[in-house]
């Protein structure tokens, strides 16, 4: 298992890498950040400071070189934009996303597992029948849309909740949270419903299909012929079957939570780093869409990574320190 | 069947009929059958494939898959009808008082449980006990089993078992509640040769121990000819004949039967080659007017095409045929 974990990390370590030449490339392919920072009346001077401040008059290989190292410290330089040094704009921005997301995932999770249960358990009823025809909406229609239709509901037409912005927030000194005002708790609901709908119909569909195949099984047979109560076959003996397949969708959605939250951030102009990378591609402002590449796809190794260890957790025969040997 | 005076069976099947609409109609693969199993007594069941042998079993605990569900008859438990039980009901009878030994060890066992805690869960279920007594006769019935070093074992997960070690592990999940039936579909057809004649004689083992009435599903005659104590033979959803081991294997009554026991090796011993008989089984959803093996009964005659068909008192109480060649007593 060590070895395992060994090697993945070895890959996470090789994507990273790769994630990080895309991101640094930028710097060389994409516009002229020379162009962006000084305005019409520049002189040659000006210029040449500039490059040799940016370190752009390095070779290549060193800049990379350079920007790895930077990256690693979690120093990306100095936003174009805005002056500062990307780390402390993005650290700034970073609790909105993170609480958007995680209270889209814990959202999605939660109601997509037990929705994924109660359809498969009551196959043929007419309120999973009805669940599942509502699922198709989930996931057809884009979230954006989702996100606009619940604005004009909830905000324009009952005037229940806010339709942008993240309402009052508690700095805590290193976090500024939103999940301890009642503006803030607010104003993180249809945000969340927007961002987290999509995931939830997904997981939903993928247990309760998971959910029919393992109930399906012989061991389902032998637990109710040995007289287990319905809660201890469903929950007990079939849930927990349907996981590995389910974490490792729930993963990847996690991942893609966090990157789509750019759409959601979008239309609610919630201040999370989606938003801050929307406006850093309008100025291109490459610093910060750097950091921000590198951020998303740390998340989305680091994501993999685990859930590739909660195999481990789950499935018994996936682990190779077996206490005695095959009989 | 042999009914001895006084003494009420562990299980009484009476009328058996088991329905499962389709959109050809309804077939009927348990059709009419009445059985007794009399307590610490092993019933075999044999048949062709597809002759209705799980559905009855099924039936009986109360396992039908839908759409197939009991269409008639009773089905008594030491007395007690348990075919109408309410859900609940039905489930504190299974594992508690029927036990069932299913045909593939390998997939019957939850892969993500240690098999102590399926049995102490099991044990907890049905009997009166705290967690730590149940633990102690998880481990008690691993030992019963022939597990060996059962208390380190009852953590181990059922992959680190062999087939033949699984299916003792089984055997002990269905005794654990020491339930007074035991149902054992083809409980070693999916196992290595080696090791079937030792579940086999495990399975025997311990019911004798206990007082188990078992029936013992199964395709192999050299286990019923050791094993059992009455056979019934099944055809098409009904029973063609019923009766004490030794009479059916040796001089049975049933043409059918005659032909089953003249192409197995077991009973067959002495002739040169194995005749067969003629034919396969006829489909659920098209059998015969009147006795469902008259298209390949050498003896049959007119009164066999036509309705109604023979039952066991038709050809003396044990065998379902109009001509059975000298009817025992
Ligand atoms: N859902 C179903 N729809 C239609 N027919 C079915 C269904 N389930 C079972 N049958 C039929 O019921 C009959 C009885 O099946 P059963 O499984 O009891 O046979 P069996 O005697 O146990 O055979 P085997 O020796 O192969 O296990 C078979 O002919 C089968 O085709
Ligand atoms: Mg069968």
């Amino acid at each position: 298992m060590l070895a395992f974990a060994i090697r993945r990390a070895f890959q996470s370590f090789i994507v990273l890498l790769v994630v990080g030449l895309v991101a640094f490339s930028m710097f060389n392919f994409v516009g002229d950040p020379i162009d962006n920072m000084l305005g019409q009346e520049r002189t040659g001077a000006d210029i040449e400071r500039l490059r040799v401040q940016l370190g752009l008059d390095q070779p290549f290989p060193v800049q990379y070189y350079r920007f790895l190292e930077g990256a690693v410290q979690g120093n990306f330089g100095i936003s174009y934009r805005q002056g500062r040094p990307v780390s402390e704009v993005i650290s700034e921005r970073l609790p909105a996303t993170l609480e958007l997301a995680f209270v889209s995932a814990v959202l999605a999770v939660i109601f997509g597992v037990a929705l994924g249960v109660f359809t498969a358990i009551r196959r043929n009823g007419w309120a999973a029948n009805t669940i599942m025809t509502l699922s198709l909406i989930g996931v057809s229609l884009p979230t954006f849309l989702i996100g606009i239709l619940l604005i004009y509901l909830f905000a324009v037409e009952l005037g229940w909740l806010p339709s942008f912005g993240r309402g009052d927030v508690v700095d805590l000194g290193w976090w500024r949270t939103g999940l301890l005002t009642q503006s803030g708790l607010k104003a993180l609901i249809l945000p969340a419903i927007t961002l987290g709908l999509y995931q939830m119909t997904l997981i939903m569909r993928l247990v309760r299909s998971e959910m029919l195949e393992v109930l399906r099984q012989d061991y389902i047979r032998f637990a109710r012929a040995r007289g287990l109560r319905d809660k201890s076959v469903y929950f007990r003996h079939a849930l927990k079957n349907t996981l590995v397949p389910v974490i490792t969708v729930t993963g990847m959605q996690l991942g893609a939570i966090i990157a789509f939250a750019i759409i959601t951030e979008t239309v609610f102009q919630w201040p999370g780093v989606g938003l801050l990378f929307i406006n850093a591609i309008r100025f291109v402002d490459i610093p910060v869409m750097a950091a921000y590449l590198m951020l998303i796809s740390v998340m989305f190794v680091s994501i993999n990574l685990i859930v590739d260890l909660l195999y481990f957790a789950i499935d018994p025969r996936l682990r190779l320190d077996r206490r005695g040997g095959e009989k | 069947m042999n009914k001895q005076a006084g003494r009420e069976p562990v299980l009484s099947v009476a009328n058996l009929s088991v329905e499962i609409p389709t959109r050809q109609g309804t077939l009927t693969p348990v059709d009419k059958l009445s059985f007794d199993i009399e307590q610490g007594r092993i019933l075999g069941v044999v048949g062709e494939s597809g002759a209705g042998k799980s559905m009855t079993g099924n039936a009986v605990i109360g396992l039908l898959d839908p759409p197939a569900h009991i269409a008639g008859g009773e089905i008594r438990l030491k007395g007690r009808r348990i075919d109408n039980l309410a859900r609940e009901a039905l489930r504190k009878v299974r594992g508690k008082e029927i036990g069932m030994v299913f045909q593939d060890p390998l997939t019957s066992l939850n892969p993500l449980l240690p098999i102590g805690e399926q049995l102490t869960e099991t044990i907890l279920e049905h009997l009166p006990v705290g967690k730590t007594e149940a633990q102690n006769r998880a481990v008690a019935a691993l030992e019963e089993v022939g597990i060996p070093a059962a208390a380190q074992r009852i953590n181990s997960y059922p992959h680190e078992f062999s087939g033949g070690m699984r299916q003792r592990v089984v055997i002990a999940l269905a005794l654990c509640a020491e339930p007074s039936l035991v149902i054992a579909d083809e409980p070693t057809t999916a196992l290595d040769v080696s090791v079937q004649a030792q579940i086999i004689a495990l399975l025997k083992r311990l019911c004798r121990e206990r007082g188990t009435a078992i029936m013992l599903i199964t395709h192999d005659m050299g286990v019923i000819a050791e094993t059992a104590d009455e056979v019934a033979v099944m055809y098409a959803g009904r029973l063609a004949e019923i009766g004490p081991v030794r009479d059916v294997l040796t001089a049975p009554i049933h043409p059918y039967t005659q032909g089953l026991m003249a192409s197995t090796p077991l009973a067959a011993k002495g002739k040169k080659r194995l005749s067969q008989i003629p034919g396969a089984m006829p489909r659920l959803t098209d059998l015969p007017d009147g006795c469902a093996f008259n298209p390949r009964c050498p003896i049959a005659k007119d009164k066999c095409r036509r309705p109604p068909a023979p039952n066991l008192d038709s050809g003396g109480g044990n065998a379902a045929c109009w001509y059975a060649s000298g009817a025992r007593s």
